[in-house]
């Protein structure tokens, strides 16, 4: 696989010498990534510092297989998801409104340029006198994280409809809801889907944040909670194994939810911009 | 089969009437005349073409018959009726390319419009719609998106759901002006055969001046600034075919009103 640079496989497809496809290109520099890791561990030789690779992955292993850290996952995605859904349908209620009236548009805008400059971690004092402590604090933040990109995501993506497309639509009939939900939207799905991805992104780094600050609720802690805890007893190890955790989550709902939606609708219908 | 094979009616009703009509955008720079008092008849079975250099105001003309723009002054009216809103009694096709719905297939695209304007059902109205694909030549590409398709077969995809539709008049806005000249030719071709086959009525606008006569069968010359009508064409059919004398003779005297001179027959007039 790596040497694929032979003069046969050159001459028969000049334009390309190394014909491999970008997830294969990908997997190789992932390859050497974790071997160079491996090498600068062990010549470091200092596992409280850095952990080699596989020690790890064998931490991840052993944390996977007790229980904690599917747990500590569980925990975690139970608060995303729920400040992920509460954002999803604000955002929509914003966007409609700014869809149908102008005061609404002005909302939308003036909030989301308050707001989106705003680090939703930030929030995360004020929500811990409001609520305290516990997952209520982190929806909240969570919550921010999503709305503002989302609702200026699916806003930007309605208003960048072309006259045409709306005018063919109002044609055959479609007015009100309708006209929303059988034109609008599915026209506007490409600026939405990339919110959603973005919203994702962030609720997912906010939540890893927040609950790094929680001290006292350890029993009901996520995966943030879990790193924390582990430095905390200088396991560094476990600590690694927890971002590699966060990292894995990330990647398969970016692989296997978003790449899977884009790919059966926007990518399918020629939208993608 | 659909059931639409009205022979062109013998009786000239009137199936729309463009009343002392005047159409205004509020600019910037303040409020822009586009069409001034118009006032013509559409009817019933007859082909109407608006023809005039661009920027004399048809698309906004068109787009207030298809309710879209409503008049400052003037009304507009079909089957005796004041128009108030868009509606598939008045199906327009648009000359962009982007009309279509790329989330929905050929006949899909069709079929929704079917469903949506007509109240079919969903058996139905793909039956139709696969006739409607068949008709205008893209029975094989049923199950194709749009953006799979080259601008000519988009442009049919959206007058065969034109078509289906069955409005009371068909609206057109230079359907084939995104197009290379020898698609054009065969398209105008084809809409001819599908409008005398179906009977349909229609308004359509166009630049070009050998549109204009092939396609119509009556034609109004506007002037720009703001838009009015400044002549008028019976074409009868022999004035139609291209390459008859009849045909360059009316180019000819089209040519000479529109540039105030007679110059060689060109493909296409005016030019933005
Ligand atoms: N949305 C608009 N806002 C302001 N002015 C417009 C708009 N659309 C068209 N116009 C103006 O109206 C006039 C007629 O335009 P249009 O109907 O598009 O002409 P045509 O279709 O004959 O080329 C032009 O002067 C154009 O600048
Ligand atoms: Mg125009």
């Amino acid at each position: 696989m790596s040497d694929g640079t032979l003069p046969v496989s050159a001459a028969t497809s000049p334009a390309r010498p190394m014909s491999l496809s970008p997830r294969a290109r990908q997997a190789v520099i992932l390859v050497a990534l974790a071997a160079i890791w491996e090498i600068y561990a062990r010549w470091l030789g200092n596992s409280l510092l850095l952990p080699t690779f596989f020690e790890t992955l064998t931490a991840l292993w052993t944390a996977t297989l007790n229980g904690e850290l599917p747990d500590r996952t569980l925990a975690s995605l139970s608060v995303l998801l729920s400040g992920y859904a509460i954002g999803i349908v604000l955002a929509a209620a914003i966007t409609a409104l700014a869809v149908l009236n102008r005061w609404g548009e002005s909302l939308l805008s003036l909030l989301t340029s308050m707001f989106n400059p705003l680090p939703a971690i930030a929030l995360l004092p004020i929500a811990l006198l409001w609520f305290g402590i516990g997952a209520s604090s982190v929806i909240f933040v969570i919550v921010h994280a999503v709305l503002w990109p989302l609702a200026l995501a699916c806003h930007a993506g309605f208003r960048a409809v072309p006259p045409t497309l709306r005018m063919a639509g109002r044609n055959i009939g479609l007015s009100g809801p309708s006209y929303v939900f059988a034109l609008l939207v599915p026209a506007a799905l490409p600026s939405i889907l990339s919110g959603l991805r973005l919203g994702w992104a962030f609720a997912w780094r906010t939540l890893i944040a927040a609950e790094m600050v929680f001290g006292a609720s350890a029993r009901s802690g996520g995966l943030g909670w879990f790193i924390f805890t582990n430095r905390a007893q200088l396991e560094t190890a476990n600590v690694f194994a927890g971002l590699l955790a966060v990292i894995l989550i990330g990647l398969a709902v970016e692989i296997f939810v978003f790449a899977t939606l884009t790919r059966l609708t926007v990518q399918r219908w020629g939208m993608e911009g | 089969m659909p059931a639409e094979g009205r022979a062109p009616a013998a009786p000239a009703k009137a199936a729309l009437d463009v009343d002392r009509v005047s159409l205004r955008y509020a600019t910037e720079a303040g409020i822009v005349t586009a069409v001034e008092d118009v006032s013509f008849t559409v009817r019933t079975g007859e082909r109407l073409v608006l023809l005039g250099p661009s920027g004399c105001g048809k698309s906004t003309l068109l787009r207030a018959v298809g309710g879209f723009l409503k008049p400052a002054s003037g009304e507009i009216r079909l089957g005796g009726a004041p128009v108030a809103a868009p509606g598939p009694d008045r199906m327009v096709v648009f000359q962009e390319f982007d009309q279509l719905l790329p989330w929905r297939t050929v006949s899909g695209n069709i079929a929704f419009a079917l469903r949506r304007a007509r109240g079919l059902s969903r058996a139905e109205a793909r039956e139709v719609a696969l006739d409607w694909a068949g008709r205008v030549g893209l029975g094989k590409f049923a199950d194709a998106f749009p953006h799979t398709l080259s601008g000519g077969m988009k442009q049919r995809v959206a007058i065969a759901r034109a078509f289906a539709v069955q409005p009371a008049i068909l609206l057109m806005d230079e359907p084939f002006a995104a197009l290379d000249a020898l698609s054009r030719r065969r398209m105008q071709d084809e809409l001819l055969g599908l409008c005398e086959e179906t009977g349909a009525t229609c308004l359509v606008v166009t630049h070009a001046i050998d549109e204009a006569l092939h396609v119509g069968t009556r034609t109004l010359v506007m002037s720009p600034h703001p838009g009015r009508i400044a002549a008028e064409y019976d074409v009868p059919e022999v004035a139609r075919r291209r390459g008859t004398p009849q045909f360059a003779a009316l180019e000819a005297e089209i040519q000479a009103r529109l540039f105030g001179g007679p110059r060689a027959a060109a493909e296409e007039v005016v030019d933005v």
